[in-house]
């Protein structure tokens, strides 16, 4: 089964539940196969699945919660990526793990899942935005804002960690 | 914001051009400030690539997807057949069967599409997000939702009952399904944007898979596609069909 170790940990990410994750890999693969036609030779095989994953995702019950809680718009106008704005930066050591998944947890789905294809799972801005259909100026900017995001909501979360 | 800075998130994804690369790669190697944003993001980078690899799946799950997907019958010509028509394809470019034939191509794998759809709300416990059976419910319930509007019939057959309505994805076009009851029979109504589907013909088909046999009405009206199928017969689906053309026109 191809990907099926990525599909289900962005699959776990998405939903932020087990068995709901599983339920969505199943669902995800009995679609694959029977839209198999769908998919045209030549592009991009892993942009195609992630993409069914995440449109069942969108109708699930989960998913429309999720994604009615921010509105997309306001967000997604297209600019250039914006650097970071502080002067503050922010070290991550290895016992920042766990602090920088409940960041990552904590993030608006679109902010999330943006950075696990990016970062985790090594996605092109190309694949993103296949993946995401969306321009792929907007892959950047939302890209930016998401990292920027992060970055914020970890601020807080290091300060008030022991260092040692 | 300067040039340099708006490019080193580019730059760390390995997403500008060479020429872009080479000319960052020399700025880098007179600016400190530069070096230690590209450091910091960097090292935020390969923090987020292994923090973002947190779950696996068990062994049991993995045994269970494999094995249901080896119990499916295996639709293997699917995986010669789109090949051998792109070569017929190519080979008879241009003439007007080409484009009988890619139209109805198009129709088969779209109502494919539609049927997983019907068949996941058939076998849902909950196949609607709005339930109700007032369409001055239903209607309101998808504005902002879906990147279009459409006018919902109003039922005076006592046969035919409005259960609700979900966002549904034809390929990546956000779309409406409508879920009617008719004498018990579960009916969807698909609407998508014509644009976004991509032209299709007008048709009235009966699609036979497994042992299910759906019927199928299809038709265009006012830059929407409407798609209507259902296990019942076509005089049925014919009836909810030509109730969603008068209220389209209204």
């Amino acid at each position: 089964m191809p990907l099926f170790d990525q599909l289900y940990n962005f699959a776990c990410w998405l939903t932020k539940d087990r068995t709901e994750a599983e339920d969505l890999v199943q669902e995800t693969y009995v679609k694959a196969l029977r839209g198999f036609t769908s998919f045209q030779s030549g592009t991009n095989f892993r942009a195609w699945i992630y993409r069914i994953l995440r449109n069942t995702f969108l109708t699930s019950r989960t998913g429309l919660k999720a994604t009615a809680m921010v509105p997309l718009d306001a967000e997604d106008a297209d600019e250039l990526p914006a650097g970071p704005e502080t002067p503050e930066t922010v070290f991550i050591s290895n016992s920042e793990h766990q602090l920088l998944q409940e960041a990552l947890e904590a993030l608006p789905i679109h902010f999330r899942e943006i950075l696990l294809l990016c970062e985790t799972e090594e996605m092109s801005y190309q694949e993103i935005s296949e993946t995401l259909s969306i321009p792929i100026g907007t892959v950047m900017s939302r890209l930016s804002r998401a990292r920027k995001a992060l970055r914020e909501t970890l601020q807080p979360k290091l300060a008030r960690a022991p260092h040692g | 914001m300067d040039k340099w800075t708006a490019q080193i998130e580019a730059y760390v994804d390995g997403e500008l051009s060479s020429a872009e690369m080479k000319e960052m790669d020399a700025h880098l190697r007179t600016c400190s400030a530069c070096v230690a944003d590209v450091l910091q993001q960097v090292q935020f980078k390969r923090a987020l690539q292994s923090a973002g690899r947190r779950y696996t799946p068990s062994a049991d799950f993995r045994q269970k997807v494999r094995q249901s997907i080896a119990a499916r019958p295996r639709r293997s010509f699917a995986r010669y057949w789109l090949p051998a028509t792109a070569v017929v394809l190519v080979l008879f470019a241009g003439t007007v069967a080409l484009s009988i034939r890619e139209q109805r191509l198009a129709l088969q794998n779209t109502y494919s599409e539609l049927a997983d759809l019907h068949v996941t709300a058939l076998a849902s416990p909950n196949p609607v997000d709005v339930v109700s059976s007032d369409r001055h419910t239903v209607k309101p319930w998808f504005e902002g939702k879906i990147p279009f509007v459409f006018n919902l019939p109003e039922l005076q057959n006592p046969d035919i009952v409005l259960v609700g309505g979900r966002v549904a994805y034809l390929g990546q076009a956000p779309g409406a399904e409508l879920i009617y009851l008719i004498r018990k029979h579960q009916v969807s109504v698909f609407i998508f944007q014509e644009r976004a589907v991509g032209p299709l013909p007008e048709s009235d088909s009966t699609m036979q898979r497994q042992q299910e046999t759906f019927n199928f009405r299809s038709w265009s009206q006012n830059g929407l596609h409407y798609f209507v199928i259902g296990g019942v017969a076509g005089g049925d689906l014919s009836k909810i069909a030509d109730l969603f053309r008068n209220a389209g026109r209204l």
